[in-house]
């Protein structure tokens, strides 16, 4: 772990990439004491300070109800973090899980459990986002969920993969020849290979669960005003290029930027942990 | 040839259970829709009459398992029920709206090969250097933000600071081709009209480009990797001693067996640009099936939700079919008995 750490500052890239991860977490944190205007998260109007092209105050602008733009980009930043954690804290163990028990049982259980995993997986991944979104009432818990059911899949192929290329290893045969239940072998002997890859997807699936809850809000299927929300903003902003730009440029760079810090992150650990697709 | 076909009959089998799998899902979902689609397509106005008819014709009043019993019997007859929205055939609008769309994804599949894959092999040949790392920055950047944001950026640049591509549409309104496959770019040329094609080649760029270019970062990235470790390989070491040049080492003994993972992965990214597309759609005006789906999406359109993903899906089946089609036959010794993943 610290071995990690200190590789990872000692590469310009992957430092650059934690100083973007820690700027985005840090101020989605202290989102209340940075944001100059913390009450624009809100349905707030200032008709007097309307679509202002960036100037001090407002350093991105404000948006056409007259709100800073910098500051619900700090709570949008809030909403998206929270949205990521969640997300991956449901699908990765029951991704995980389904690609364990696949991978060790192999048969019936291989097949059923796969051709499940192959459904989700050939319904692209956005649309079956934006089918449950569709259905469901837009409110964050249910982009959560819409979100979630389309991300274990690739978790289950990731580690059903490694299964069963472990499977046949010694250690694990050992430990059945001394009589180890099923469910010993798959989570203390296996599981634990298959953590350095779960650990580098999960970092780099971070910045994409961002992207991909930013894509439904952009369609309008996602989280609903007045709260903030990165894809909305540039979606409502679209409509004003090229003259209001910076209604779409800044919420769209604070996804790149917030994305790029997780794929540096996840691109060295990938290196350092030898994990592999 | 005949390991092929075998392949290919199985690849099929595999690929209508699993669209007969998409189809049951899709349809479970569209069902749980909390509200009466009957009164919904119908609006305020209608009587109590006219919604139970409505009701009754479309089977809402039966358990579930016999709605989708009736489904997958129009569906055998290629008919997918009538869209609630446009009051025509879901076919009718799927067949309208699905070729610009599959015209963007085809164009910007073609660039992610075109442009990652040489990439690729530049960033291995040189690893380590400045070229490699510019990519490795490049590459990573392009997978870091969703298409519509590469969508504003590139039409901010390209189409209104430095006015170089059309801001919207397939094309110029001047021109009127005839549709015979949807496919402007395939039309305008049987239409024997090259000016018309060189226009709706210049629509299509920008729009593609958006679309590719996180395709284009992971192909990079995934040929690079792929290469870095074929050049550890001793065949490699002896082409060197033998005094190969190293363009020629680069291109034909380390890219060869890079190629059969990236073909994969850009089966998998068709399926991601499909999606993807709905978003630049919606910045280019480009009059493909995103209106279209987030339209009977916002108004629970059964129907046409479920036509619309089962149609993207079996296009998405189809590709990959042809994916491994191709790597069957490049690569002569392919496990057969096994599903390359």
């Amino acid at each position: 772990m610290k071995r990690t750490i200190s590789i990872l500052i000692a590469n310009p890239l992957s430092l650059l990439g934690v100083v973007l991860v820690a700027t985005v977490v840090l101020s989605a944190l202290f989102a209340d004491f940075i944001a100059p205007f913390p009450e624009h998260r809100g349905a707030v109007v200032d008709f007097a300070n309307f679509n202002k092209a960036p100037e001090w105050p407002y350093i991105m602008g404000t948006d056409l109800v007259g709100r800073d733009i910098f500051s619900r980009i700090l709570y949008a930043y809030r909403i998206s973090l929270i949205l990521g954690v969640v997300v991956l804290a449901i699908a990765v163990p029951i991704g995980v899980t389904v690609g364990l028990v696949a991978g060790y049982f192999g048969g019936w259980t291989e097949y059923v459990l796969m051709r499940i995993t192959d459904i989700f997986l050939s319904i692209p991944p956005l649309v079956l986002a934006m089918s449950i979104m569709g259905v469901l009432e837009p409110t964050l818990a249910n982009g959560m969920l819409a979100v979630t059911v389309m991300w274990w899949p690739w978790y289950t192929r990731l580690v059903y993969n490694i299964t069963r290329s472990e499977r046949e290893e010694g250690y694990v045969l050992a430990a059945e020849v001394i009589g180890a239940s099923p469910l010993h072998v798959i989570f203390r002997e296996i599981l634990p290979n298959c953590v350095p890859a779960v650990v580098t997807k999960m970092t780099l699936d971070l910045g994409f669960v961002i992207l991909i809850a930013s894509s439904l809000s952009f369609l309008g299927l996602g989280v609903q005003p007045p709260t903030p929300d990165l894809g909305s903003m540039v979606a409502d902003g679209a409509k004003y290029l090229p003259d209001s730009w910076w209604l779409t440029v800044f919420p769209g760079l604070a996804i790149l930027v917030a994305v790029f810090g997780f794929n540096l992150i996840g691109d060295a650990l990938r290196d350092i942990l030898g994990a592999d697709q | 040839m005949m390991p092929i076909a075998r392949l290919l009959s199985k690849r099929l089998g595999t690929s209508l259970l699993v669209l007969f799998g998409v189809s049951m899902l899709i349809f479970a979902i569209a069902r749980i829709i909390p509200g009466d689609p009957a009164r919904i397509a119908l609006g305020p106005n209608a009587t109590t009459e006219q919604v139970a008819a409505l009701r009754a014709a479309l089977h809402l009043d039966d358990p579930v398992w016999i709605q989708y019993g009736y489904f997958l019997g129009d569906l055998l007859r290629g008919d997918l029920g009538v869209s609630l929205y446009t009051n025509r055939p879901v076919t009718t609008d799927i067949a309208q709206f699905l070729p610009a769309t599959l015209e963007l994804v085809f164009v910007a599949g073609f660039m992610m090969v075109a442009i990652g894959l040489p990439l690729g092999i530049l960033s291995a040949r040189y690893r380590g250097g400045i070229a490699d790392n510019m990519v490795r920055i490049v590459s990573l950047l392009g997978v870091s933000a969703p298409s519509f944001v590469w969508a504003v950026i590139l039409m901010l640049i390209f189409a209104f600071y430095l006015p170089l591509f059309p801001v919207a549409g397939r094309i110029s309104d001047s021109y009127s081709i005839q549709a015979v496959t949807g496919f402007l770019l395939v039309d305008t040329l049987i239409a024997g009209n090259f000016r018309a094609f060189g226009n709706a080649a210049w629509h299509i760029v920008l729009p593609a480009f958006a679309l590719a270019l996180s395709g284009i970062g992971q192909a990079t990235r995934l040929t690079r990797a792929n290469m870095v470790e074929t050049y550890e390989r001793p065949y490699i070491e002896m082409a060197r001693s033998y005094g190969f040049p190293g363009k020629r080492i680069a291109n034909r003994y380390a890219f060869k067996p890079s190629l059969i993972p990236s073909l994969t992965i850009i089966g998998l990214d068709f399926a991601a640009m499909l999606g993807n597309a709905f978003l630049v759609e919606a910045i280019f005006a480009w009059p493909g099936l995103s209106r279209y789906g987030v339209a009977v999406i916002l108004r629970k359109d059964l129907n046409a939700i479920v036509g619309t993903v089962l149609i993207i899906s079996a296009t998405f089946l189809i590709v990959n079919i042809i994916v491994d089609l191709l790597i069957a036959f490049i690569n002569p010794r392919i496990r057969l008995s096994q599903r390359s993943s």
